[in-house]
């Protein structure tokens, strides 16, 4: 009889854990804030998919991200993404040439006031041997480039997710006096990035 | 109080850590050969070796200097010989002469990297560096002079 009581009770328990544990997983699968390896799930969806990399597109080619990404090799500078006064080039490495590198001027933080250098303790552009252009690139061109390996530092699924909060993507959100905004948030655009890589990294139709 | 090392002399300033190097360097520690020009790393004026590197010292933080090797013009050589200064007496460069010391220094970064440079690496080099006379085709010229004299220095040891 006691045993009898008794083994309901274990199963019960069981039961209990089993259901806390998939409600934890399918809380995480659905939180933006989870660790990479549980948003790595890729469920193809080309609507959604093309949906979220409009508003991905309108961010990269935006001034505070495409002026790092050019299509020569001299950065761009301003919201009209003019070429940076003093012509600095990118050197092997990204980080300028000679007297020109880019943290002579660039600071580790922003310097005070209008027309002064914006900062960031890893200031760069792409290295020469894998140039990550975004200015010129159509929608379609672009989001081929991001998902190829040997367009995009060699990065996989779970390194492109990660790149979503990288130090100087972040500084596109913290751009110093003076400078405007990519144009949306960047939760609006970590949840759209994510989004367009996990139903499946379609690109948009055209050339 | 923060330490840093200015022509390989050890100072402790007191000041407030966000002051820029080049307040500390002319108004602290009296080494007026660093030029003022515009404050915002434009001009190119300001220009010392922080670690080697040619640094704006009008927006470099004290704090990005702490227990760092910097060196102003006035330490750029023992007896003012460097190629560079070498150079730019030799063929009269300055005219005014207030962009120089940034000048020079951003030169000496040039010609420590590149010994042998061409026009196009003295442009890209020197791209930086305002010179409101317009002295920079002598700019250029002594630049490849001191290339010529440090190669000449350096066969002869």
């Amino acid at each position: 009889m006691k045993n009898q009581i008794k083994f309901p009770v274990k199963a019960l328990a069981a039961i209990g854990v089993l259901l806390t544990m998939v409600g934890i997983m399918a809380f995480a699968l659905h939180n933006d804030n989870a660790p990479v390896s549980k948003q790595l799930v890729v469920k193809k969806d080309s609507i959604a998919s093309v949906k979220a990399f409009k508003q991905v597109y309108t961010v990269l080619m935006s001034a505070r991200c495409m002026n790092c990404h050019p299509s020569g090799d001299i950065p761009l500078q301003g919201e009209d993404s003019h070429l940076h006064t003093m012509l600095p080039k990118r050197g092997v490495d990204g980080k300028g040439v000679y007297a020109m590198k880019c943290s002579n001027c660039h600071q580790p933080a922003n310097t005070p006031g209008l027309h002064t250098p914006p900062g960031n303790p890893n200031w760069h552009l792409p290295p020469a041997d894998m140039k990550m252009i975004f200015q010129g690139r159509t929608p379609h061109q672009l989001a081929k480039q991001l998902v190829d390996p040997n367009q995009n530092g060699h990065k996989d699924l779970k390194k492109l997710i990660e790149h979503a909060d990288d130090g100087l993507v972040l500084a596109g959100w913290n751009p110093g006096e003076g400078r405007k905004l990519p144009p949306i948030s960047h939760a609006a655009f970590k949840k759209a990035w994510i989004t367009w890589l996990t139903t499946g990294a379609y690109a948009p139709n055209g050339k | 109080m923060t330490s840093i090392t200015v022509n390989g002399k050890q100072h402790q300033i007191d000041a407030d850590p966000n002051m820029p190097l080049l307040w500390v360097i002319r108004d602290i520690i009296g080494l007026t050969g660093t030029k003022y020009g515009c404050g915002v790393a434009q001009c190119g004026a300001c220009v010392v070796h922080l670690n080697g590197d040619a640094v704006r010292s009008c927006v470099t933080k004290l704090s990005r200097a702490a227990g760092q090797q910097v060196i102003t013009i006035e330490g750029l050589s023992a007896n003012n010989d460097h190629p560079a200064q070498q150079a730019w007496n030799e063929e009269n460069v300055p005219q005014c002469g207030y962009c120089h010391s940034g000048q020079i220094m951003s030169a000496a970064v040039l010609l420590r990297e590149n010994p042998n440079p061409s026009d196009a690496d003295i442009d890209s080099a020197m791209a930086g560096n305002i010179c409101r006379c317009g002295t920079y085709l002598r700019i250029r010229k002594a630049i490849h002079l001191a290339a010529e004299l440090q190669r000449k220095e350096g066969a002869s040891k």
